[in-house]
């Protein structure tokens, strides 16, 4: 059974918030109507979103680092969203485990946002039912589009490729490979909802040089103490005039 | 968490309308098993059924203004083998049909024997009593379970939880049936009055069991485990957006500990000391202004102390949502 998810590479993310602007520009477009938003230009707007890209500080200036931390809804193996919702309208399905709302089921009693741990869900104030990232589900599986935009819009968008999409189940995948050579984690392990998204850590590539690596040990001039005397006129000295 | 007043409400009405019926029904248990003496009519039992029945509409009706999507309210019931919401919308209409049954018979004094038991007899509204005795245990017990069950709501996954929801419940229903006694029939006053008494009691060891557990819990999540980063200098510089979205509204009271802390005192002044005190004197006087003091002081408190239940619940989305820039 496959697990579609997204890994996020924290180490490439630069928090420009492009998939942010492509997730809501693709989701609002969809057939499932606009993603609404209240005073988008004015005072105190307010929307719906699936995916938000914070930005957190690491450590006490000067010894500090930006972390860009992109969030949407994790997929995740064990949703604890899906068995408090009373209607069946939140499900994950079974051939792809894309955890998803049925528009037309859900009556947005909002128990499902308690119930996730990671604040991944939303009330649309309009249409008033709760709304997810889809994994663009409604694109990845689209034949009209050529095979490699069949993507989520957020994977398509990020300029430094920070975002990978794919099948966790699959061990050759590339989000597969990618979780497990880089160092792939999940959120908030504690609560057992076991993520199907990754995040991929920071990190700093050290290269460690022996001093054998600097200095050749088993240098033949070294072996019969060949040295240059300085102190006396050598041949090139002699004959440079 | 932002406490609704459509769920306040809803929970504080239909615990007072449970709590009535399980008191009028412990009264008649006890009145045909001559534990008590009293000849309660039909009408007392009539009247504390209609206005079990009020309670529980009236809690339902304030329930529709949680809803985004009234209209397919229905659809709740079809999840009940994994929700404890769908379940809480099954056994509530069961609750009022069976309360509903319960008072008609009485009205209607159409309440044949259906047993004998040597001197005990069996009386339909004793057996469609004890059928709506499991449906309101089974309502509390689904009540509270819907806050218990979300394990990361730390100060409400928990027992006492679904204990204060039960306790809190009956005792402002039996305190409300002992003032219907004062007015229909003072003869029950005592009965009902004893029953408060200790419920009120139970209520508060168990409430206060509650509050100080809370007050001792440690946060699981941390922002470390939130982003996955281990330092323990960490700061959030931006949620990611400047104005509003549910994940800042939803899930935070919004008032100062000031606040939270009154409305504390508040509710345990009001749900415990107020009706204590009263209960007291109408046990030795009993007078249905004392007792009328006693039930509105109390569901005044109860929905204070259901803000209050609501506003501690510490959601661990909330640490993703620390600064606007």
């Amino acid at each position: 059974m496959s697990q579609l998810a997204l890994v996020i590479d924290l180490n490439v993310c630069v928090g420009c918030h492009a998939c942010v602007t492509n997730c809501k520009e693709w989701n609002t477009s969809g057939s499932a109507g606009a993603l609404s938003d209240d005073n988008p230009y004015g005072k105190d707007p307010s929307g719906t979103f699936f995916n938000r890209v914070q930005t957190y500080e690491i450590g006490e200036f000067p010894k500090t680092e930006t972390l860009h931390f992109p969030k949407s809804c994790l997929h995740c193996e064990d949703p604890p969203c899906v068995p408090v919702c009373p209607t069946g309208a939140s499900y994950k399905r079974e051939e792809d485990g894309i955890v998803l709302v049925d528009y037309d089921k859900c009556i947005g009693c909002r128990y499902c946002s308690w119930a996730c741990p990671y604040g991944a869900r939303e009330i649309d104030e309009h249409q008033k039912v709760m709304k997810k990232c889809t994994l663009c589900v409604d694109r990845i599986y689209d034949e009209s589009l050529p095979e490699r935009e069949r993507k989520p819009a957020c994977v398509l968008a990020c300029p430094t490729s920070a975002r990978l999409f794919g099948d966790v189940h699959d061990p050759d995948s590339e989000v597969s490979v990618a979780i497990r050579e880089q160092g792939g984690y999940q959120l908030m392990p504690e609560w057992g909802t076991k993520p199907s998204n990754h995040y991929l850590p920071r990190r700093k590539n050290h290269v460690s040089y022996h001093k054998d690596e600097l200095e050749r040990a088993d240098n033949p001039l070294k072996k019969e103490d060949y040295q240059v005397d300085a102190s006396e006129p050598s041949l090139d000295d002699v004959t440079s005039w | 968490m932002q406490p609704a007043f459509s769920v306040i409400f809803l929970t504080t009405l239909i615990g007072m309308g449970q709590g009535l019926f399980l008191a009028i029904y412990t009264e008649q248990v006890y009145s045909v098993l001559n534990v008590v003496q009293s000849n309660s009519s039909d009408k007392f039992y009539a009247i504390a059924s209609a206005v079990a029945l009020v309670l529980l509409v009236l809690g339902l009706i304030s329930s529709i203004f949680h809803l985004g999507r009234p209209e397919r309210a229905w659809r709740a019931a079809s999840m009940w083998r994994t929700s404890w919401l769908s379940r809480e919308v099954i056994v509530l209409p069961i609750v009022m049909g069976l309360v509903f049954l319960f008072g008609m018979v009485h009205f209607m004094s159409w309440n044949p024997v259906i047993m004998q038991f040597g001197s005990v007899a069996v009386r339909l509204s004793l057996i469609i009593g004890a059928f709506a005795t499991l449906a309101t245990f089974a309502l509390y017990i689904a009540t509270g379970m819907i806050y218990a069950c979300l394990k990361f709501l730390q100060e409400w996954h928990s027992p006492l939880t679904v204990i204060n929801y039960l306790l809190l419940g009956s005792v402002s229903g039996f305190t409300l049936a002992s003032v219907i006694a004062a007015y229909e029939q003072a003869e029950l006053v005592p009965f009902f009055v004893g029953w408060s008494i200790t419920l009120l009691i139970f209520a508060f060891i168990f409430r206060g069991a509650s509050l100080m557990r809370n007050k001792r819990l440690r946060p699981k999540s941390t922002v470390q485990t939130a982003i996955g980063v281990r330092h323990n200098q960490i700061k959030q510089k931006s949620m990611g957006f400047m104005g509003g979205s549910m994940n800042t509204r939803d899930f935070f009271h919004g008032k100062t500990l000031l606040f939270l802390r009154s409305i504390k005192t508040i509710f345990l002044v009001l749900v415990f000391a107020v009706p204590l005190s009263m209960l007291i004197i109408a046990l030795f006087k009993p007078s249905l202004t004392v007792l009328g003091i006693a039930a509105v002081a109390m569901y005044i408190g109860l929905l204070a102390e259901r803000w209050y239940f609501f506003a501690e619940g510490n959601h661990p989305q909330n640490i993703y949502y620390q600064s606007i820039a």
